[in-house]
């Protein structure tokens, strides 16, 4: 009888090295990068002229280089916005038949055969799909910096791409959250169409309709009739927004808005005056931006880790048999 | 690690498994010993694959134990799965990437050092006949090209216990032929442990130095073929072709002692018999003036022995 060696480290860079590889020599990978590509471009393309203008104004202030990132011109989106939209897409779209494709062409029985654990399965392919949204993602950032720099003569500082590297981790971990969304539909749902079609839904019904349902609620908590004092305004506001923040495209969106503008001094739509009087204008440091995004960038991860602990729970207890 | 030739290869004990109110596995009690190829027999559904899912720690037991070499499935599955090979039934790949790819894929995640890997799966694709296949991909495979790729597959790890799961299925005669003869190989060069299910017996016979037939969760017998075929009333079904008899050649093949039934099909006579007939049916056809055009053993009755021991209210064990 053959001796067997010891087991030498963990099981995960295993899978996540052939899943990445999948993942980078796929056609769908190719597909997303150029749309994700192309969005950002076009993005800062048609604002360029918003940029050069708001640059100019500004001219010598240390924020200049972010205007790629946050301007937009008329109704095409800036950048952030357009990551806002695409990210999730992102994330599904690589997450959706993580498992069940695995199910379906009948290798899973033979990969949980082979000496891993099944929490390794889960996390190497998560890490390979982060792995491959990261990749794509910070090569269109640093293709629509290149784009500034050459194209505009924007030069960023330290401080610029301090806060940039910030975004690009917020967007990550904005697109993780789809991601862990999709492959617990994958992991749910035995066919990858309907696991697709759910991790949309949701996606659809939180961004579209998010909005509307929170205004519904705060409008019924909070009515704003016509003899509305300001007080109850500023309350049916205060409501609406704390309901959105369900949305992880509204978290996103606020992170997003303190990270990239230096000047941006709160993450709520409504700020009460007394603190807005004691603001002194100014930029403030990358730390303090930070902070003030703090809740939604840790409810960001918080969802992310949760949702990452679902998968794996749910994929411990199911039955490898169909 | 080494194991010890006292410690069965595969031993379980009062093994049962529920799902919900069906009942997969029944008190299974199994002993393989190192080195021995065991044939787990039964129809579909009898609980067969249930029980391997077990054997693997792949699927948690409702009561009852289970060792593989000694080891527990449940509490140190990655050893277990580091000494076992696993060729599902209805075996699949991951069609994008050659066979080459996807058998280094298995043997890194058995930790095999890349020259190692290399050497092994070039060795393996040529016992299995894939040598020139090996950097095609996987999705332009036939069905048997794929049953002998996951043979290879679960021989990378060269494990101690080969665990085959209706090994025969999809694939042509000639393809069952090479397979058997493979495993056969394994069991004697390489002293491995080969566990294989399978629906049909006369397929797997001539390799099994035991089988266990399983139905509807229990083992109903247990031993050495030609032991559990004494058992039975008719164990021998012989395919006799017979010319110039213009149709009497049924009654005089009735006549031999030992012969239970006689069917006419497709121009042929199916002959049962509770032993070895061939040499009296060759004697009364030449004596009538008759020409044997055809006679082969189609192998022990399977459907005989199955309805034996499903009438069988006790379990029947021959040692």
């Amino acid at each position: 009888m053959s001796a067997s060696p010891e087991l030498s480290g963990s099981g995960w860079p295993i899978v996540a090295r052939k899943e990445f590889a999948d993942h980078v020599r796929s056609t769908r990978f190719l597909v997303l990068f150029g749309l994700v590509a192309l969005a950002g471009l076009a993005a800062v393309h048609a604002a360029t002229g918003t940029i050069r203008d708001a640059a100019q104004q500004t001219s010598g202030g240390p924020s200049v280089f972010l205007f790629l990132f946050t301007l937009s011109k008329n109704r095409l989106p800036s950048f952030h916005e357009f990551l806002g939209f695409l990210g999730p897409l992102l994330g599904i779209a690589f997450g959706f038949d993580a498992i069940n494709s695995e199910r379906s062409s009948r290798t899973l029985s033979r990969l949980v055969a082979q000496p891993v654990h099944r929490d390794e399965i889960v996390n190497g392919k998560f890490a390979a799909g982060m792995g491959a949204i990261g990749l794509a993602v910070g090569c269109v950032v640093c293709l629509v910096s290149g784009y500034g720099i050459v194209r505009l003569g924007l030069v960023p500082t330290a401080g610029d791409v301090a806060r940039i590297v910030a975004y690009v981790v917020v967007l990550v971990a904005y697109i993780a959250l789809w991601y862990g969304v999709a492959l617990l539909a994958s992991i749910l749902a035995r066919r990858a169409a309907t696991a697709a079609l759910a991790a949309l839904a949701l996606w659809l019904v939180l961004t579209l309709f998010g909005g509307v349902i929170s205004g519904a609620i705060a409008d019924a908590v909070h009515p704003v009739g016509s003899a509305a004092t300001s007080a109850d305004v500023l309350a049916n506001a205060r409501l609406d927004q704390r309901i959105h923040r369900i949305s992880p495209d509204e978290l996103y969106q606020e992170a997003t808005q303190v990270l990239l503008d230096p000047e941006a001094r709160s993450t709520d739509v409504v700020t009460s005056p007394s603190r807005l009087d004691q603001a002194i204008p100014g930029e403030l440091g990358l730390r303090e931006s930070v902070s003030l995004a703090s809740w939604q960038i840790l409810v960001l991860l918080g969802g992310v880790a949760a949702l990452f602990a679902a998968d794996y729970l749910i994929f411990m207890g199911q039955e490898v048999r169909a | 690690m080494t194991v010890s030739s006292a410690t069965p290869a595969i031993e379980t004990r009062g093994l049962v498994k529920h799902y919900g109110s069906v009942v997969a596995v029944d008190h299974l009690d199994l002993r393989i010993a190192p080195g021995e190829v065991f044939g787990l027999l039964g129809p579909n559904g009898a609980g067969k694959t249930t029980t391997i899912l077990m054997l693997l720690g792949l699927t948690e037991p409702t009561a009852g134990t289970v060792r593989v070499c000694g080891l527990d499935p449940r509490h140190q599955a990655l050893d277990v799965k580091r000494l076992v090979g696993y060729l599902p039934d209805d075996v699949g790949f991951y069609d994008d990437l050659t066979a080459i790819e996807n058998l280094t894929y298995t043997a890194r995640l058995n930790r095999l050092d890349r020259a190692t890997a290399d050497r092994r799966i070039a060795e393996l694709l040529g016992e299995v006949d894939l040598t020139d296949a090996g950097d095609r991909r996987v999705g332009t495979f036939s069905r048997g090209m794929r049953q002998r790729l996951g043979l290879a597959d679960a021989l990378v790890k060269d494990p101690a216990v080969l665990v085959l799961d209706e090994p025969t299925v999809n694939i042509d005669p000639e393809g069952v032929r090479e397979l058997l003869t493979l495993v056969r190989s394994l069991s004697i060069e390489r002293g491995m442990t080969i566990l294989l299910s399978s629906h049909l017996l006369h397929q797997v016979e001539q390799v099994c130095d035991r089988i266990g037939i399983f139905v509807a969760g229990r083992l109903r017998a247990c031993g050495p073929i030609a032991k559990l075929a004494a058992g039975v009333e008719a164990v021998w079904t012989i395919e006799v072709g017979i010319e110039g008899d213009e149709g009497l050649g049924g009654l005089a093949l009735q006549s031999i002692d030992g012969v239970t039934r006689v069917e006419r099909t497709a121009g042929r006579w199916i002959v049962a018999a509770d032993r070895d007939v061939r040499g009296e049916i060759a004697g009364v056809v030449v004596q009538r003036g008759w020409t044997v055009t055809h006679l082969q053993r189609l192998g022990a009755d399977l459907d005989a022995i199955y309805h034996r021991y499903f009438e069988e209210a006790t379990d029947v064990r021959v040692a």
